[in-house]
Parts: structure tokens; C-alpha cells; sequence
């Protein structure tokens, strides 16, 4: 990867923050995990992902698959940047008029399937990764999960399902930002050594930092891992990524923020000193 | 000699290259389907919640899902994955519960499957056929596949439970005879007794309409309201509980055309039934043909003892 192409990526990375943040404002939305996975959307639909806003009904596309849901922000705005949709289009964010709202639906145009249930698109991504298989199809299937999804049963279920049937055209992501919604995941359902897990259930495990374009590189850069294992991308990532004020925060999960912080944040997002915020998250499970 | 479940599914799997077999390591009712199928039969093994969210996968991607496993994992194990997959993704994915209702004989609670016609029908767009017979459930299965929308199906695989004259059509009951006395209503299994009910309660001297709801969702309603309007006594029969079946479903339909009637449930009252087999379920229950015939007997008496009294009551009144 050149030095021009990571430029790049960080700059369309930077406009995504850019997105997430300004739709943090006016009801809010899931800031801290839609900055986490932000660099993993963005690198996947510029380098990775044979899907194209011309090509999202196509029989050969590669489907992505947004588990957690709740970090959809980081989707839009990924679809933004990359045509699926207008930019101006994300001002609707939670109006009744448009479907952009706290997870992902099939109005928008590029979203394969809705989300919000945790541990549910593991198996949809079983299904269409079993069918392409039996069409002799060469398109893969993307899950993006959060670590606190981890926790359902449905997901480690799947796993069983996916090794059994030795889906190697399935890729899962786990963005691995260390929360669960209020607590770290350590402190609570602890998850290390996830690897080692994901290895246990047959998977080629891959584990790299989710911010790193070089790394991110390297570790999609041949699928699959190896012949007849699903592929298991364990990605190491900040909550709140790009952001001192929310990065690592607890309370600061889902936030609906005032204009006046909304602009301080996209000046944190430029260099600026850190955001002085009073609000916190609204939701505590 | 009617065809198995297992050869009309066989046929419509060769017609129709989207369909495919799943099931959740329940073979019994398609156990050469693996061989005749290949990659289009899928064994999910026990993981009833994989196996509802791939089938949605699948037919994201065009296919015909027919899932079996047992009536209640199928719909309770892995509800919130056919409510959240299936049915907000409407799509047209095929739930066939094994053993419904008395049909798990003595398994025990674990295995009754007696809510899940109120579970099912409670999902928007999601259909509810509940075959009498195997006749029934050979002769609806096209239409059901066919059909672009998701559906549960209870299954059934006992001979014939009464001999059928119309073709089946969803939403459409099997009405049988005109009887004013009585109308008898019923899906699935319950079927067979409560046919035996409407031999006896002939026997006796009572005009019997015998009403065969076949498809739940969509129901017929036309047939329930001319029952309303023309029998003196509506009984509805179902190895279900009183909560969210058949029964709920009329009383649904009354409110909707502003009409009442006398019903008289026959269901499982909020209370587990006794595991024994099949034939001691349905005695100890009280769900035999005899028992059934028993019951609305005594209610017509007893509508009839009222209606006598009231009218001495009225004569005697009137002289006074």
C-alpha cells in the first residue's frame, strides 16, 4: 500500500467522523461504537469489497453484513463517501420521512439486510454463504460483529455451523473496542483470549489493530485464510476512535449532544484541545 | 393411497430448483431427502436459531426455505429469529413444527406445542396452515411453497381424518353439511375426534355443520360468520391453549363484524396436558369424539332447559 493510498483512506476515515458526529446531535445515536469500527468500514468498501453503488442487486456481489447495528452511522457514512447515497441525504437522520435511523434497514441503498437484534447476522450470513457455495458462486460474505455481541449464544452456535460446513467465503470481523454497551467486557463477560476462541470453533484466526491501514492490508489481502475455514478477523479498536473526549468512555455510549458540542467535537476531530461535554450517554442497560 | 410428506415435497423440490431442505437434525419425516437433494438438503444439527437465521440468508439470496424441527423449538427456541429475520424481512420462508400439539404425546411439557399458533399468527405477514390429515398436508403443500409469504405449518402425518370434498384453497374452510343445531369448528389433529362428535351428536337428533379452518391465518371468515348466523351453538375444538387459537381468533372476527354468538371452547386452559399416548391424551383431556360429543350435548341441553324454563317462566306470567 502506497503512502498516497493511506492518505486517502484516512482522509475519507476523517469525513466518516465527520458524518457520525453530526449525526450525534438532534436524538443522538451509538457515537462511540460507530467511531470504533469507522476505519474497518471504510478500508473493506475501498479495497476489499467487490460491491459497487451500481452493483448492490448484483448476483456476484460481496455482501457485507453490519451484526451489531447499532454502529450504523459508520456505515452511512461510509456510504456517503462511496456514492451508495447523497451525503446531504444523512441530514434525515431520525426523520420520518427517510429510514436513517439507529440500525440498519434495507430502504438505504447498499444495507443487505436490518440489524439491531445482537447475534442474528452470523447465521443470515451462514445462509447466503451456503447458498453461494451451492451456486459455485466466488463472491464472499462479510459479518461485522462487536465484542459484546460475543456474548449471545446464536453467535457461537454459528460458528459451529460455519466450520461444519466449511465456509470459507465467510469473512467475520469482530471489532474488538473492548465495551460491552456501559462496561468494559473484561470487567464483566470477559472474552480473552477471543482468538483462541474463534480458533477453538475452527476458524483462521487473524488479529491486527483496526486503525491501521497497513495492517488491515495485510491481513484481507488473500482470502481466504486458508481452503475450507471460515475467516476470523479479530480487530483491536478504540471506542470512541478520533476522539479523546469520548475514546475509552464509558458514559459516553449513546450520546445525543448539543450543536455547541457538536462543533467542538469536529474541531477535536482536527487537532483541536478536548471537548468540555456535559452530556452522557442516555441509555444505561 | 395418498402420498408421504416426504415424496410431494421430493417432487416440488425437482419443479422448483429453489427450494431447499433444512432441519435441525430432524430427519424422521424426510430422511431420503439428503440423498435426492444433495447440497439442497441442510442439516443445521441442534441449533434451531442458526438454522432460521441462514434460512433467511437463503432466501435473501432467491430460495425457498422448507425448515422442519420440532413445533416447539421451531417457534420458541428460535422465535425472535423468525419474528426478527423471517417476518420483518418478509420473507417467504416455510416453518414445518414436528409434533403440535397432543402430537407430542408423552414427551412432557418440554415438547407441548400448544401456544404456537398464537406465537405464529401474532407475526405480521407470517400464515398458519394446519393440516386435518396427511391428505390435507400432501394436497396444501404447493400452494403453501408457492405462496411468496412466510408460513407455519403444523405438521401432521395420520391417515385421513375425514373424507375430504373440496380442494384445498388458503383461506378457504372445508365446510361440511348444514347443520343449524351446531356448528363444530376445528383444525389439525382434532379434526378426526371431533368428526366422530359430529357422527354422535347426528345419532342424537342434532343438525351438525362441520367447519375444517385449514389455513388459521388467513381464516375464514365468511365461513365463521354464517355459522354465527344461522347455528344456535358454536363449539370450537383444538389440542391448543384457550389463549390466541382458534378460539381467539373467532372471538377476533365477532368484534370485527360487530356480531356475538354462543361458543363453546373445547382447548387446553391454561394448564400443561398430562404426557401419555396419544389415545390416553386425548381421553384423560377429554378431547375423545365421545367426550367432545358429551360436552356439546350437555351445553345444548342445558340452552335448551333455559330456553324451556324461560318460556314457562314468560306463560306462566302472562296467565298470572
Amino acid at each position: 500500500m502506497t503512502q498516497q493510498q493511506i492518505i486517502e483512506l484516512e482522509l475519507r476515515s476523517l469525513r466518516v467522523r465527520e458524518h457520525i458526529i453530526r449525526m450525534s446531535t438532534d436524538g443522538g445515536c451509538f457515537i462511540g461504537a460507530s467511531l470504533s469500527c469507522a476505519d474497518i468500514l471504510v478500508y473493506l468498501y475501498s479495497s476489499v469489497l467487490r460491491v459497487t453503488p451500481a452493483t448492490v442487486n448484483d448476483d456476484q456481489r460481496d455482501y457485507l453484513l453490519l451484526s451489531k447495528g447499532h454502529d450504523v452511522p459508520a456505515l452511512y457514512g461510509t456510504f456517503a463517501e462511496m456514492g451508495f447515497i447523497e451525503p446531504s441525504r444523512l441530514a434525515n437522520h431520525l426523520k420520518t420521512h427517510d429510514s436513517i435511523y439507529w440500525h440498519p434497514n434495507r430502504n438505504i441503498p447498499g444495507v443487505e439486510f436490518h440489524s439491531g437484534s445482537l447475534g442474528h447476522l452470523l447465521s443470515v450470513g451462514i445462509g447466503i454463504a451456503m447458498d453461494i457455495k451451492m451456486r459455485g458462486g466466488r463472491n464472499r460474505v462479510f459479518v461485522v460483529m462487536g465484542d459484546g455481541e460475543l456474548n449471545e449464544g446464536s453467535v457461537w452456535e454459528g460458528l459451529l455451523v460455519a466450520s461444519a460446513y466449511r465456509l470459507d467465503n465467510l469473512v467475520i470481523i469482530v471489532d474488538r473496542n473492548e465495551f460491552q454497551a456501559n462496561i468494559r467486557t473484561e470487567e464483566l463477560i470477559p472474552l480473552e483470549s477471543v482468538d483462541k476462541k474463534f480458533k477453538a470453533f475452527g476458524c483462521w484466526v487473524k488479529r491486527i489493530n483496526g486503525h491501521d491501514f497497513e495492517q488491515l492490508e495485510s491481513a484481507f489481502s488473500h482470502l481466504p485464510f486458508t481452503a475450507d475455514r471460515p475467516n476470523v478477523v479479530i480487530a483491536d479498536t478504540i471506542r470512541g476512535r478520533g476522539l479523546p473526549s469520548i475514546e475509552r468512555r464509558a458514559d459516553r455510549w449513546f450520546v445525543n449532544f448539543t450543536h455547541n458540542e457538536v462543533e467542538m467535537l469536529l474541531d477535536e476531530l482536527h487537532g483541536a484541545q478536548e471537548s468540555d461535554l456535559t452530556s452522557e450517554t442516555l441509555m444505561v442497560r | 393411497m395418498t402420498m408421504t410428506y416426504e415424496e410431494r415435497l421430493q417432487k416440488l423440490a425437482v419443479q422448483k430448483e429453489q427450494l431447499v431442505v433444512m432441519t435441525a437434525e430432524n430427519r424422521a419425516a424426510i430422511r431420503n431427502l439428503p440423498k435426492v437433494l444433495g447440497s439442497r438438503f441442510i442439516d443445521f444439527g441442534i441449533t434451531e436459531q442458526t438454522m432460521i437465521g441462514a434460512a433467511a440468508g437463503l432466501a435473501l439470496r432467491g430460495r425457498i426455505p422448507v425448515v422442519h424441527a420440532l413445533a416447539t423449538f421451531l417457534t420458541m427456541r428460535a422465535f425472535e429469529f423468525i419474528r426478527t429475520d423471517v417476518g420483518i424481512g418478509k420473507l417467504p420462508v416455510k416453518l414445518v413444527g414436528g409434533a403440535p400439539g397432543f402430537l407430542s404425546e408423552a414427551n412432557g411439557p418440554t415438547h407441548q406445542a400448544i401456544e404456537d399458533v398464537s406465537i405464529m399468527r401474532g407475526i405480521p405477514g407470517m400464515n398458519v396452515f394446519c393440516p386435518a390429515d396427511l391428505d390435507e398436508l400432501v394436497a396444501g403443500l404447493q400452494q403453501i411453497v408457492d405462496d411468496s409469504s412466510p408460513w407455519y405449518i403444523r405438521y401432521i402425518a395420520t391417515p385421513s381424518a375425514v373424507r375430504h370434498y373440496d380442494q384445498f384453497t388458503i383461506g378457504k374452510a372445508e365446510v361440511l353439511g348444514d347443520g343449524l343445531d351446531v356448528a363444530l369448528i376445528t383444525y389439525g389433529l382434532m379434526t378426526k375426534e371431533t368428526w366422530r362428535a359430529k357422527e354422535i351428536l347426528e345419532l342424537n337428533g342434532f343438525s351438525v355443520r362441520f367447519i375444517n379452518m385449514r389455513t388459521l391465518k388467513p381464516a375464514d371468515e365468511l365461513a365463521i360468520l354464517n355459522a354465527a348466523k344461522e347455528c344456535s351453538l358454536l363449539v370450537t375444538v383444538e389440542d391448543h391453549f384457550l389463549t390466541g387459537g382458534l378460539y381467539s381468533i373467532i372471538g377476533e372476527i365477532f368484534l370485527k363484524h360487530k356480531v356475538m354468538a354462543d361458543v363453546l371452547p373445547i382447548a387446553l386452559k391454561h394448564q400443561w396436558f398430562t404426557p401419555a399416548l396419544l389415545q390416553d391424551v386425548l381421553f384423560n383431556e377429554g378431547f375423545t369424539g365421545e367426550q367432545i360429543s358429551l360436552k356439546v350435548m350437555l351445553r345444548l341441553q342445558m340452552a335448551k332447559h333455559v330456553h324451556e324454563e324461560l318460556s314457562h317462566r314468560r306463560h306462566t306470567e302472562s296467565i298470572l
